[in-house]
């Protein structure tokens, strides 16, 4: 878990020659893990970057892809303020790499709950990690990243929460990242037995300065086991020069539910992609978003609903509010496959315009191979108008205030969906913050 | 006394500069008074109001507009609210998914000194007293701005906020539009509860049935985009009963 002491090349950016002295670094790790390593480098080399003819990057900013001069980080230069203030099982802090742990609670890990750094997971519960990293991958467009994440992962949470174990309280991720050209790879593990019930609130931020151009490329798995219930959380608030990559996989087995629900308020480039397998009859999937796109961001996210077992929903919300001369990208797909009778799926994209000039795509789609199934999609954008803006203005509301309180009654529909009354303050909070002068 | 003080003021819309609608108005208020303008429709009345209060369709092409000795031209229309303004509206916007708890909050909170936190137990207890003095539910607090609202609960929920408020002064721009007896008797007992030497209060209104329940000091006549005739409250029975065709053939004969 220590930082890596790799010095950056910023001419040509991250090389072999880091990924050699990455993997030495890691050299007491399993055997397996090195190997997946090795491969991932080689496949991150050997894929080209997106292409104008890609259709899963349509719309995006593909000169934004942009990897060159970027390192790894030298140790956190100060102690890292915590950022979640409400109750909680365990937390791990990771600033720069270097992790910071709550011990997790005696009776809790007597009861088997594994939460612990990746590393350390790879380490003492091997075997566990490998039936489940990347067993089900997103494939959404972003594999040359999700590659990178592999091969230079040292940072990331694993969570085991054992057949019939409920926590109550949230366990919460703290990835900090501080330092100019320095790129973070976060790959985070959630495995919950059959019944059990977790929740998991991550939180991505920069450390220093809005001006310091990062990189990271973060990959969650999450997966939820016969009857199991997992609600994750992951709220980012890169820099303001930040590119970001978050890719998540989701899969439900039966009668399992799961929530996720990803807050995107920062960076320059943020690409999210998320899919969710429903592979067991009865399992749920609640996939939701909001961003806050301001200035001139550009927040990309390609999402799939993939039906595979009978008697399945999902249901996905993504909301954007729009400001200045910001871009948002929404590509969503639902996927019924052909033994999937009965899916019940449903996906919607809202917008909210807040500025004339920001720019919201949005490509809804269904793919549909069994025949007796219910879905739906739809995409809105709404323009805050004029007269709107003045009452609150009349009323000495100032306009910063004004977007504020539009955009929190805008995102209070996803917000209302999470059980944990702390959670949602938090994240509440964390958007006020984004509308300070 | 603070006074607001429109001096010389033409007034036109911002995409038609050149075409005044208000021309050449004249008129000081006092706290502690109240004053009625009157007048036929499309004669500028509600211009003047949303101009004063900064609507960004309409621009003062010349003249000014004076708040206790300082000119409020330059100043946005939440700085304006803040420095003492307040615009009944004659339509309220609709404001979907914002509460009228955490909009007058957050309006409240505007007033408050920067790093100042709102105290909401003492918040709660104010919203509350006003609310049963204008006979609204506490149950609207949950709803929506002016959401799914009557004409009536519309009007009442202005006269809420400006309650909550306090403003110095208080322009009305047709108030009892849209109102039936029993909300209209709620809406000027609201206003008559607020008026006191802190208040100044502007009361634009086409009819004088208003004017029965919030008795003006002074009463003003509004023709073509300027005050024509001015007097007490004797000159809005006058107008009612002869109708406004009375000053448009006075004005014609005085200019003949």
């Amino acid at each position: 878990m220590s930082a890596s002491p790799l010095s950056t090349t910023p001419a040509e950016g991250l090389s072999s020659a880091h990924f050699a002295t990455h993997l030495s670094r890691s050299a007491a790790l399993p055997a397996w893990w090195l190997d997946a390593k090795k491969a991932a480098w080689n496949q991150f080399t050997a894929l080209p970057l997106p292409s104008r003819t890609d259709e899963t990057w349509r719309f995006s900013d593909l000169k934004g892809l942009d990897l060159t001069g970027f390192g790894l980080p030298e140790a956190a230069p100060q102690a890292t303020p915590k950022h979640a203030a409400f109750p909680q099982s365990a937390e791990l802090v990771f600033a720069n790499g270097q992790a910071t742990r709550g011990p997790v609670p005696a009776d809790l890990a007597g009861r088997g709950v594994i939460f612990a750094p990746l590393e350390e997971a790879l380490r003492e519960h091997g075997d566990l990690v490998r039936s489940y990293f990347q067993k089900h991958p997103a494939n959404l467009g972003s594999e040359k990243f999700v590659a990178l994440n592999t091969a230079l992962t040292a940072t990331g949470a694993f969570l085991y929460v054992p057949a019939d174990v409920e926590v109550a309280l949230p366990f919460v991720v703290q990835h900090t990242l501080t330092g100019q050209n320095v790129a973070a790879f976060p790959h985070t593990l959630v495995v919950l037995g059959p019944r059990a019930k977790a929740t998991l609130v991550e939180f991505f931020v920069s450390g220093g300065a809005a001006s310091e151009r990062q990189l990271v490329s973060g990959v969650n798995d999450l997966h939820a086991a016969e009857g199991a219930q997992l609600t994750y959380v992951g709220a980012q608030h890169w820099s303001r020069q930040t590119l970001a990559f978050q890719v998540n996989s989701i899969a439900a087995g039966r009668d399992a539910r799961v929530l996720s629900l990803n807050l995107h308020l920062g960076g320059r480039q943020a690409r999210h992609e998320s899919h969710s397998r429903l592979l067991g009859p009865g399992a749920h999937s609640e996939m939701l978003a909001l961003t806050v796109a301001d200035g001139d961001r550009e927040f990309d996210q390609r999402t799939l609903q993939t039906h595979v077992a009978p008697h399945t929903t999902s249901n996905l919300l993504y909301k954007n509010a729009l400001l200045d001369t910001a871009k948002t990208i929404f590509s969503g797909l639902i996927i019924v496959e052909p033994d999937a009778q009965k899916t019940d799926a449903y996906q919607k994209n809202r917008n909210l315009m807040l500025s004339d000039e920001a720019e919201a795509h949005s490509l809804p789609g269904l793919e549909i191979q069994a025949n007796d199934v219910k879905c739906s999609h739809g995409s809105t954008s709404a323009r805050i108008d004029a007269e709107q803006e003045f009452y609150l203005q009349a009323r000495g509301i100032a306009p910063a205030a004004a977007r504020r309180l539009l955009v929190t009654a805008f995102f209070e529909e996803v917000l209302n969906k999470l059980e944990n009354e702390d959670v949602h303050a938090a994240l509440t909070a964390l958007i006020a913050s984004r509308f300070q002068a | 006394m603070p006074s607001l003080e429109i001096r010389d003021l033409f007034v036109a819309l911002a995409a038609t500069p050149d075409k005044p609608i208000v021309k050449g108005l004249n008129l000081t208020i006092r706290t502690g008074e109240v004053h009625a303008i009157m007048g036929p429709n499309g004669t500028g009345k509600s211009t003047l109001s949303k101009a004063i209060s900064g609507h960004p369709d309409y621009v003062i092409t010349s003249g000014d507009v004076i708040l206790d000795g300082k000119s409020i031209l330059e100043m946005e229309p939440d700085e304006r609210a803040r420095a003492g303004l307040f615009l009944a509206f004659q339509y309220p916007s609709e404001i979907p998914g914002v509460s009228i708890a955490n909009f007058l909050r957050a309006a409240v909170q505007a007033r408050l000194a920067e790093g100042e936190e709102l105290d909401a137990t003492a918040y709660y207890k104010r919203l509350y007293s006003k609310m049963d003095m204008l006979k609204i539910d506490r149950k609207f607090t949950s709803r929506s701005v002016n959401e799914g609202f009557s004409g009536g609960e519309k009007k009442r929920c202005e006269i809420l906020q400006m309650a909550m408020l306090e403003p110095t002064f208080a322009l009305m721009d047709e108030t009892d539009s849209g109102l039936d007896i029993d909300a209209l008797r709620i809406v000027a007992e609201g206003v008559e509860a607020m008026r006191g030497d802190k208040l100044g209060v502007l009361l634009i209104t086409h009819y004088q049935r208003l004017l029965d329940y919030i008795v003006p000091d002074f009463v003003h006549v509004m023709y073509d985009g300027r005050i024509v005739k001015s007097g007490d409250k004797t000159l809005a029975l006058e107008l009612e009963a002869k109708g406004y065709d009375w000053v448009k053939q006075e004005l014609a004969a005085a200019t003949a």
